[in-house]
């Protein structure tokens, strides 16, 4: 039942939107504990009203979790090793 | 632009409204299920519980076994999550942390419960001491679901729904408090649902 | 010009002008937008309703007009119980509003200048943003050889039938393939049961080829086709996939 709840990272592309000024599902992220390295939009997400937790597809370790409470936006890339953005004009 | 715009004919799922619920909560008579990573499953051979700290003068564990004979209570409790649904009259079983902090002898203040699946929550001792905070491993009659948190999940119910971490496996006693996996981004450290403490700055 | 100053992250509010009911379950609208600016096909929105008490709910739907079309035109499937889609398929009318944002998602997209066969595999309402890469592949005039496999539960379940039979007819290089889970009515010559290897294998590219895949729908589908696809020897980064969790039903 729970496995039915997961979504890609695609579906947060909205939330990083409101945070990043880039298009951040086409990012590259490698993951800080088993160094797989996958597209922002390939990440996995387990859909919950507390947060957006996008874990590594290869090991679930959390890559990049998010929090909006009621005038932040709570940002923890600590699980991701590194990040690259390719700025792309046309899908921003 | 920004104003939000009322959607004409939209009326949202039911929410009931009640004078008895803490601020900003509705009832609800499912029990929605939470969760922002899979569901561990741990067998009842391999899980343990622990309490471990550095004041502590001896750690201790119970296997599944052992902690089936420590003395039960049942709990009937209201339970209120931080996404604003309100459940009442919930009926627990377990073991009160009281039974298991008599345990061990400390100095700690604080409790950091830690469980499956990397999650972790941070409340202050005498929040847990004196009825209040128990790890249950039933619920309604019946062997906790692992969707609910079981084989056994922390029960603090004059906390927001989130303190009462599911898959737990053991406390860390503490000099120090030390927020948890959701005290960490941004949600209240005591999350009083009362005094409506959801986020940080509440 | 004026929308490329809109980011895709503003609150629009979008009216409905026209609907159009797909299938028991399925309704189109199709949505004017101030400041649209132009998409990929595979990506979606998100849709925000408002209550009078202050109440929101939010929900992503895809975008099923491929880039071309003058307007935006979301399908939504009603999902039992749900809280958002019944009332995008049953209570909204011609001339209301809602508020969307986008075009948001840069990960599931196609564009017909991509290399490589494309393989289509949508399980129920995940036929949306696939229906707009099939659009984009016939307006574009793509070459590319493109094969879409749709599983339904039944055949009133087929959303976009008419369009999908003419655009197998119209478009040389697309062809479509559906396979139904529920019953089949008599004379039928699609597939019959859930998507499966053979099924795949048959439908699909060799890996030989590289083809991109992308795979649509409800979540236990969209993962058990794409451990098949790589089980079948396809390369994960040729594999994008699109899950929208427990619902829609194939
Ligand atoms: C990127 C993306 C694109 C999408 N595009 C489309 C599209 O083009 N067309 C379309 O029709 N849909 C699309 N969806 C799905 C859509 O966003 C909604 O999820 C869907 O419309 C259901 O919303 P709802 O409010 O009606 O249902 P909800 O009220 O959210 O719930 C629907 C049902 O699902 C079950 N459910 C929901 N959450 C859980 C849970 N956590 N555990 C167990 N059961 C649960 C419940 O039983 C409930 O009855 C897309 C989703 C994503 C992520
Ligand atoms: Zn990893």
């Amino acid at each position: 039942m729970d496995a039915s709840r997961r979504l890609d990272g695609n579906a947060a592309a909205g939330l990083l939107r409101e945070i990043f000024c880039w298009e951040m599902t086409s990012a590259a992220v490698t993951c800080g504990n088993c160094g797989a390295t996958n597209a922002v939009g390939a990440l996995i997400i387990y859909a919950s009203p507390m947060g957006t937790v996008l874990r590594c597809p290869a090991c679930e370790q959390p890559l990049v979790r998010v929090v909006r409470t009621s005038n932040d936006y709570w940002l923890d890339i600590s699980g991701a090793r590194c990040i690259q953005v390719t700025p792309d004009t046309a899908a921003t | 632009m920004s104003q939000p715009m009322v959607s004409r004919g939209f009326r949202g799922r039911q929410r009931s409204v009640e004078a008895n619920l803490p601020p900003g909560q509705y009832l609800t008579n499912d029990f929605p299920v939470l969760s922002a990573g899979p569901t561990p499953r741990t067998q009842l051979a391999k899980w343990d519980f622990t309490i471990v700290g550095t004041t502590l003068v001896q750690p201790k564990r119970w296997t599944w076994d052992e902690f089936q004979a420590l003395p039960r209570v049942t709990i009937q409790a209201d339970i209120h999550c931080v996404t604003r649904w309100s459940k009442l009259g919930t009926r627990w079983e377990g073991v009160a942390l009281d039974t298991l902090l008599a345990r061990v002898q400390h100095q700690a203040r604080f409790v950091i419960a830690y469980c499956d699946g990397g999650y972790s929550t941070n409340l202050p001792l005498n929040e847990v001491l004196g009825g209040k905070a128990w790890v249950v491993d039933s619920y309604e009659g019946a062997p906790l679901a692992p969707e609910h948190g079981g084989p056994a999940r922390l029960l603090v119910p004059h906390r927001y729904f989130w303190k009462s971490t599911k898959w737990v496996r053991g406390l860390e006693l503490s000099v120090d408090d030390r927020p948890g996996f959701w005290e960490s981004l941004g949600y209240h450290n005591d999350g009083d649902p009362w005094r409506e403490q959801r986020y940080q700055g509440d | 010009m004026a929308n490329r100053l809109v980011s895709p992250i503003v609150w629009q509010r979008a009216t409905v002008i026209e609907t159009v009911r797909e299938t028991p379950q399925a309704r189109s609208l199709m949505l004017a937008l101030p400041h649209w600016q132009r998409h990929r096909a595979g990506q979606h929105v998100e849709v925000r309703l408002t209550v009078e008490d202050g109440y929101q709910a939010q929900r992503s739907y895809s975008i099923a007009s491929p880039p071309e079309a003058p307007y935006l035109m979301l399908t939504v499937e009603r999902i039992a119980e749900g809280e958002v889609s019944p009332y995008l398929v049953d209570v909204v009318q011609e001339g209301d509003q809602l508020e969307v944002r986008g075009p948001i998602g840069g990960y599931f997209t196609w564009q017909a200048s991509q290399s490589g066969p494309l393989l289509l595999v949508a399980g129920g309402s995940g036929i949306v943003p696939l229906m707009a890469m099939a659009r984009h592949h016939a307006l574009a005039g793509s070459t590319t050889p493109a094969h879409l496999l749709y599983s339904a539960r039944q055949v009133d379940n087929i959303i976009y039938h008419a369009e999908l039979e003419q655009l197998a007819t119209e478009d040389q290089a697309f062809a479509v393939f559906y396979t139904l889970t529920r019953g089949a009515p008599p004379g039928w010559a699609g597939f019959q049961r859930r998507i499966d290897l053979d099924m795949l294998e048959d439908v699909g590219w060799p890996p030989a080829q590289h083809p991109l895949i992308y795979i649509c729908g409800p979540t236990p589908l969209v993962e058990a086709v794409a451990t098949m696809a790589l089980h079948l020897g396809h390369a994960q980064g040729r594999i994008k996939t699109e899950r929208f969790g427990p619902t829609g039903g194939s």
